[in-house]
């Protein structure tokens, strides 16, 4: 029950950061597969909605590897919330929590503000932007940049490609441009 | 910069040539042989959600410089991964089957900036890459679920003007 106690508290980043990393080899050495997640987001609209679009008129079942690995991903979230659940709330860094509380956040338990992802938000403005418009963003950025955190900033780099660089420098630019420049608006207008 | 693995001699032992289709990077597996990628992402997950890289706040924290977990987790990834990947060249490790490991190489274009900047903005909305929207999914977070439909238009979007934006 030790053992079952120490894994149910929050794993450090020298424990999540190196297991992450070796999904590199694993990848490669029992399939050939180069690491990558936002490729799925392909397959699916090739696999549902193709239409006359060349970029997705290609083999999608011959990755359909990537399909089941995302479908992992989910079970594995399932798993460790049903099973694994840390009994604690979060601790999140006091200036963290004291700058979003100024953007009106005011629930700190869970692992997402609820203030910003209950169902409940769907129909708002809230959920427009958190949701439909930081999705669409998310999904058009990663596959013109040809990639995503996993395929560029930890495959790419991995592989000493400097292109992935770039793009991991962008994702960054672009995260803190949006925390520290337009969050604020974005948040004046949906609260 | 080493973008192919050096092609060395096979002996007349090695099964794996025998089976290797002409042209072609990696054997066509089907059914049961994709479980296992199944399993690998089921762990994976295991990790995003333990390690709270699933959390918006840690994204927020992130980006605010507020902590270093995230940073960690991404930089001994990455760690790890490229001493992986170095050593799998140096020594020509196979793949399981019995394959030269092949990745293919990154080749640069505008839209690793372009898209780059736009996943930025987005990753600062949603709190979430792609890989942690399946897990938050699988959390029970079931608002994401728009997320992730929403992602998947993004990239339908991209690839309808795909002729269009600068590459």
């Amino acid at each position: 029950m030790e053992f079952l106690h120490t894994i149910r508290q929050p794993w450090p980043w020298y424990v999540a950061g190196p297991l992450i990393g070796l999904t590199v080899p694993t990848l490669l050495l029992i399939g050939n597969k180069s690491f990558g997640i936002s490729s799925s987001l392909r397959h699916i609209c090739a696999a549902c909605l193709p239409a006359n679009i060349s970029f997705f008129h290609y083999d999608w079942k011959k990755e359909a590897w990537n399909l089941f690995f995302v479908a992992g991903v989910l079970l594995g979230g399932f798993v460790a919330t049903r099973f694994l659940a840390n009994p604690d709330s979060i601790s999140i860094a006091p200036r963290t929590v004291a700058a979003l509380q100024d953007l009106g956040i005011r629930d700190f338990s869970g692992l997402m503000p609820a203030d910003l992802f209950a169902l409940s938000n769907l129909f708002t403005l809230k959920g427009l932007f958190f949701s439909v418009i930081g999705g669409l963003m998310v999904g058009f950025g990663t596959r013109w940049a040809g990639g995503c955190t996993s395929g560029h900033a930890i495959m790419g780099l991995s592989n000493l490609q400097w292109p992935s660089l770039v793009a991991t420098i962008c994702f960054m630019v672009g995260g803190f441009v949006m925390t520290h420049l337009l969050l604020p608006f974005i948040f004046a207008w949906v609260n | 910069m080493n973008q192919s693995f050096p092609l060395k001699p096979r002996s007349s032992n090695d099964l794996g040539s025998l089976h290797e289709a002409p042209g072609a990077k990696t054997k066509p597996e089907t059914g049961l042989a994709n479980l296992k990628y199944l399993i690998v992402g089921l762990l994976f997950g295991v990790v995003f959600v333990k390690a709270e890289i699933i959390s918006w706040f840690r994204i927020q924290e992130m980006f605010r410089l507020d902590s270093f977990h995230m940073y960690g987790v991404i930089g001994s990834a990455v760690v790890v991964g490229l001493l992986s990947v170095q050593f799998i060249k140096r020594f020509g490790i196979k793949t399981m089957t019995g394959e030269p490991v092949h990745i293919a190489p990154k080749v640069f274009h505008k839209g690793q900036i372009y898209g780059g900047l736009i996943f930025g903005l987005g990753w600062a909305i949603t709190g979430a890459c792609p890989g942690p929207l399946f897990a938050q999914i699988g959390s029970g977070y079931g608002l994401v679920a728009v997320t992730l439909l929403s992602a998947i238009g993004g990239t339908w979007l991209y690839g309808y003007f795909r002729e269009k934006l600068p590459q």
